[in-house]
């Protein structure tokens, strides 16, 4: 540990990510050498072609979503705080940390894990999943095996189980409610090495 | 059958007769209260059964008596011989299991009993009863639990439905986990529960008994492994959660095959003896465990793909296709068997490996099918191994009582699985990403029921090689009666007091599935992105792999589609909704909407008042049009004032509705012919009707299609009378199979003074008909397809019939029409043609017979298109 505490004083804002995050030094200390494989041209910045050059990454479908989702708004860049903070909505929820420092819910709460898989769908940033919208999540998984018509059938039907005021859109609060049988945590969770 | 005659060492007729006798008295003795009903059709049914069996008897004795009189000399031709000993066997197997069954029934009749008690517990309640009445009747124990019956008809179809049913995901997820259990878990119980009891041998804590070192390891491993039929049967009725379910239900599958060799090991290594025991012995014991573990597991992977593959070219033998599972599933068992690996790891691996192919190749019919017969067969022989668990304790023979053995047995046995289990968990839960709380252990620990296998291996051991056999056998039973029973019942109760995570019933819904998807491939990119190469790395390649290459080798192309669930749950979703929309329109009394319109929109209406959040717009948007988002907007395009006026005359409408329903069916539903022909096909279910009726319910569909688009076009016009005629037309087009399905019926009609573009896109502008989406308009859905029989509306028949003339029946059809005088009646309608008129009126009988015979399908098959 002695070691990676000495290194943890190259990273930017250690302590504070430690004690926003829930992450432990050696956790940081790994992904900051993750960060800085990722960030081939040094600059201390990911851009959208550092996260395409991940190989197996191009293969996900969503994967275009999940690197989208690093950025935010207006924004063509992440710094290492923001990645950091990214990755830890898929931190086990720590059921002692309610609150941060700030009085924010950390990452790993269920609530933002949930809406982190929310905006993975929402992507005009209007707070509700339209039905173009999951339409177009469905095509990406499954675009290949069939035909437009079936998807479009299933994603008739899956906003019309979760729509409960018919405005013919899923809402957070729907979507929060048709997934409240799942086990949120266990479902976005990763064992990160440290 | 010889083995048969192993197990079932008959009872003369008389003790079957006693037995049967002493059946009504038990279950009337449990049930107490309520049931009289019940229990009167048993016995009943036993009486019957028994004035036969004893008639029997009679009989047997008489004919014995005069077959040895008439040894020597045959005075003439019996007419009836009795021959009890040509059919002992099957008979008194067929017995058992009727008996086993009534059991089962009887014990379920009262779900007040098995709320408390599992179903397991109360069969070997019921085996101590019925083993007590052979035992009366006979004064020794003629049915007894033979491993050999066990082993090789009993066990391997619960393995088989376990395998087949399993869910993979989850245990492959898991996997590690199981087997750490499994594996180490099993050495560490055989181990200490061996070395304790020679310990406390040494130490005479039992007296004076012949057993040595190796004897009590030998002991010990035969009862570590948790049984996975007491597993299932006491785990079905407690929903815990799945991951604890899997842990333990695994564990008990996969721990055979570490059984099996820590069995044969200790039992060569008695044979031996313990000179001659050196370290080569040891090291190839422990060779011979990753030999028969894995070797099992191969055998059954190389069983199961064979079984996709034959499932994959079963197309033509659909009938016999569930069969194969069964019979390929079995010879995985038995190959297992006979190249002495683990069979039961190698029956499971086979059901694991195949379930996901075969489920996509078989026909739908098939599947429910095979799902059914497994279980079947697996809950009545589960049903039986208890039932004789129970039986086999009465017999004097096997009960060497030894308090301290049984004692500290049974105390070693539980405390040793306590503390295996605290111990691999609290390894894996360093590795577990959701760890195992302190509830889960506790159930771990407490879910280690001993059941039949142990039983049976104890049956195995060598007499002359291990003194004491008799004390271990009755040892092992009363630890399996220990665990069952009493760890059975208190079962339920712990869960619920320890506030266990109970099993969350998921109701489907598809939003859900398609979130675990996104969850899925999110979880892969983020450990892209962190670094990680994790679970979802190798599940994700996993899949990758099966997806290119299993999928293409194992499954039909037309399986390999739209195997994904997220298909599965929506097909299922709708066949729900379908049902349900039946049932809603059959308890309104008519589901007469699909052919009108005015009685669909009063069903839509009340139904929307009932299940106003979901369910019916599926089945009338439009799916292709996108320019009307909302699917209630589309509902608005029916004029709301039609619905309010009729609601007012809802009851005057209900009637007529009433009336023209009569009408209709007396015009246009089939009557039987005179000569019903009953069809019997050992390979298809032929639900295809008469051939004459096919052909006229082609006609009656072409010219309803005639008539509806005729006024439509012309409005309320009359209907114009049609000259061509179409057969031609269609003849030539039907082959061209369902890509033109549309265009053809019309093609053959220029003359009309529509075109065909016109009739298509002008009058029906939302009549789109494509593969998934909802039915638009309900009253033109019969005209898309042409194989549903097809029912005129009443006032088109009606002016139909005077109509001079309309479509002529095809030259086939002609020739089949039924001509009864009654039929001619009804039939009016089609019998207008100008060409229909000379028929030569003949008797339907020599029309039928001058028809070909039923299966072999005519040439021209206008209705398959």
């Amino acid at each position: 540990m002695g070691s990676s505490k000495s290194s943890l004083r190259h990273i930017p804002n250690a302590q504070e990510l430690i004690q926003d995050t829930g992450f432990s030094a050696a956790h940081i200390q790994r992904l900051y050498e993750r960060f800085d494989l990722l960030d081939r041209d040094q600059m201390g910045r990911l851009r959208v072609p550092d996260f395409e050059a991940i190989s197996h990454l191009a293969m996900n479908p969503i994967g275009d979503r999940i690197i989208a989702a690093f950025f935010s708004p207006g924004k063509d860049t992440v710094d290492f705080p923001s990645f950091v903070r990214i990755l830890a909505h898929f931190q086990p929820t720590d059921d002692n940390r309610t609150r941060d420092s700030s009085g924010k819910e950390p990452y790993n709460s269920p609530n933002r894990k949930l809406q982190f898989a929310f905006q993975l769908y929402d992507q005009d940033g209007d707070g509700k999943i339209s039905r173009a919208e999951l339409l177009q999540v469905l095509q990406e998984m499954l675009g290949m095996q069939v035909t437009d018509e079936l998807l479009q059938s299933i994603a008739e039907r899956a906003i019309q189980e979760a729509d409960l005021d018919q405005d013919d859109a899923i809402s957070f609060d729907e979507f929060k409610k048709c997934l409240e049988k799942v086990d949120i945590d266990q479902k976005m969770r990763i064992g990160f090495l440290s | 059958n010889v083995i048969f005659y192993l197990f079932f060492l008959l009872l003369c007729i008389r003790d079957v007769v006693g037995s049967d006798f002493c059946l009504i008295a038990g279950p009337m003795r449990r049930c107490g209260h309520g049931h009289c009903w019940l229990l009167g059709t048993l016995a009943f049914f036993y009486l019957v059964l028994l004035s036969g069996v004893e008639a029997d008897a009679k009989s047997d004795h008489h004919s014995e008596n005069g077959h040895h009189q008439n040894a020597s000399s045959i005075s003439g031709i019996p007419i009836v011989t009795f021959k009890w000993h040509h059919v002992e066997t099957p008979y008194t197997v067929a017995l058992w299991i009727i008996v086993a069954g009534l059991c089962k029934l009887v014990i379920e009749a009262n779900h007040h009993v098995t709320n408390v008690i599992p179903e397991s517990a109360l069969l070997i309640c019921s085996g101590f009863i019925l083993g007590g009445m052979v035992w009366g009747a006979d004064k020794k124990q003629t049915f007894k639990l033979n491993p050999t019956v066990f082993f090789y008809y009993l066990l391997p179809q619960i393995i088989l439905d376990a395998g087949y049913s399993m869910p993979n995901k989850l245990f492959f997820t898991n996997l590690g986990g199981i087997l750490l259990h499994a594996v180490i878990g099993t050495c560490w119980n055989a181990a200490t529960v061996g070395l304790s009891l020679w310990g406390c041998h040494m130490g005479g804590a039992m007296g004076d008994l012949d057993i040595g070192l190796l004897q009590y390891l030998l002991f010990g491993s035969l009862l570590s492994a948790v049984d996975p039929v007491a597993v299932i049967a006491v785990f079905e009725q407690v929903h815990v959660n799945e991951v604890l379910f899997i842990m333990v239900f695994g564990e008990s599958l996969l721990n055979d095959g570490v059984t099996v060799v820590l069995f044969n090991v200790f039992d060569s290594f008695v044979s031996l003896g313990g000179p001659a025991i050196n370290a080569a012995e040891i090291v190839k014991g422990i060779i011979s465990f990753f030999v028969v573990a894995f070797g099992g597991s191969l055998v059954g992977l190389v069983f199961g793909l064979l079984l996709s593959l034959l499932t994959r070219c079963t197309k033509n033998i659909q009938i016999i296709e569930p069969g194969f599972v069964f019979v390929v599933g079995y010879l995985s068992y038995l190959t297992a068997e006979m190249l002495s690996l683990s069979a039961i790891l190698s029956i499971t691996f086979c059901g694991v490996c195949c379930q996901k192919y075969m489920n996509a190749n078989m026909d739908e019919k098939s599947v429910t099918t095979v799902r059914y017969a497994m279980k079947v067969l697996a809950n009545g022989s589960e049903t039986m191994i208890f039932v004789f668990l129970g039986i086999t304790a009465i017999d004097k023979t096997i009960w060497v009582w030894n308090t301290g053995f049984i004692l500290l047995t049974l105390l070693f046995v539980l405390v040793y699985r306590v503390i295996g289990v605290f111990f691999l968990t609290w390894i894996q839960n360093k590795f577990r990403l959701v760890p195992l709380d302190l509830m889960d252990r506790i159930i771990m620990s407490y879910g280690g029921l001993r059941g039949a296998v142990a039983y049976g291996l104890a049956a195995l051991l060598d007499e002359n090689k291990i003194k004491e056999k008799p004390l271990m056998i009755g040892t092992t039973l009363i630890i399996v009666y220990f665990t069952v029973v009493l760890q059975g019942i208190t079962m339920k109760p712990l869960v619920t007091w320890l506030k266990v995570k109970r099993a969350t019933n998921n109701e489907l819904t598809l939003i859900e599935k398609v979130q675990n998807k996104v969850f899925n491939h999110m979880l892969v990119a983020i450990e892209d992105i962190s670094g990680q190469k994790g679970n979802n790395y190798m599940r994700d390649k996993w899949t990758h792999f099966e997806e290119k290459w299993m999928s293409w080798f194992l499954m039909k192309p037309s399986a390999r589609k739209k195997h994904d669930h997220l298909f599965n749950i929506f097909h299922m979703i709708n066949l729900k909704d379908a049902l349900e929309y039946v049932d809603k329109g059959e308890s309104n009394g008519t589901l007469e909407f699909i052919r009108n319109d005015t009685a669909f929109i009063d069903f839509k209406k009340n139904y929307e008042d009932d299940f106003s959040d979901v369910s019916m717009p599926d089945l009338t948007i439009d799916m292709g049009d996108d320019t009307i988002a909302n699917p209630y907007a589309r509902r608005d395009a029916v004029p709301s004032i039609s619905l309010e006026m009729h609601k007012q005359t809802n009851y005057g409408l209900r009637e007529s509705e009433n009336i023209n329903t009569h009408h209709l069916l007396q015009q246009h539903l089939y009557k039987s012919r005179n000569q019903h022909r009953f069809r019997y096909s050992r390979s298809h279910f032929d639900l295809n009707q008469d051939e004459n009726e096919v052909q006229e319910i082609f006609q009656r569909t072409m010219r309803n299609r005639l008539e509806s688009f005729k006024s439509a076009k012309l409005g309320v016009a009359p209907p114009k009378p049609i000259t061509k005629h179409p057969r031609k037309d269609t003849q030539k087009k039907m082959p061209n199979g369902k890509s033109t399905e549309k265009r053809s019926y019309y093609s053959g009609d220029e003359d009309f003074e529509f075109s065909e573009g016109d009739s298509a896109s002008g009058y029906f502008p939302r009549v789109t008909h494509r593969p998934g989406t909802g039915i638009e308009n309900p009253s033109f859905m019969p005209d898309l397809d042409p194989r549903a029989p097809v029912q005129i509306p009443p006032w088109l028949a009606e002016g139909e019939l005077d109509s001079t003339a309309g479509v002529a029946p095809s030259q086939r059809a002609q020739a089949g029409l039924p001509r009864t005088p009654s039929n001619l009646n009804r039939l009016a309608p089609l019998r207008i043609s100008t060409r229909s008129t000379d028929f030569p009126t003949s008797s339907s009988s020599q029309q039928s017979n001058e028809l070909p015979p039923p299966p072999s399908p005519p040439p021209y098959h206008p209705h398959k298109i």
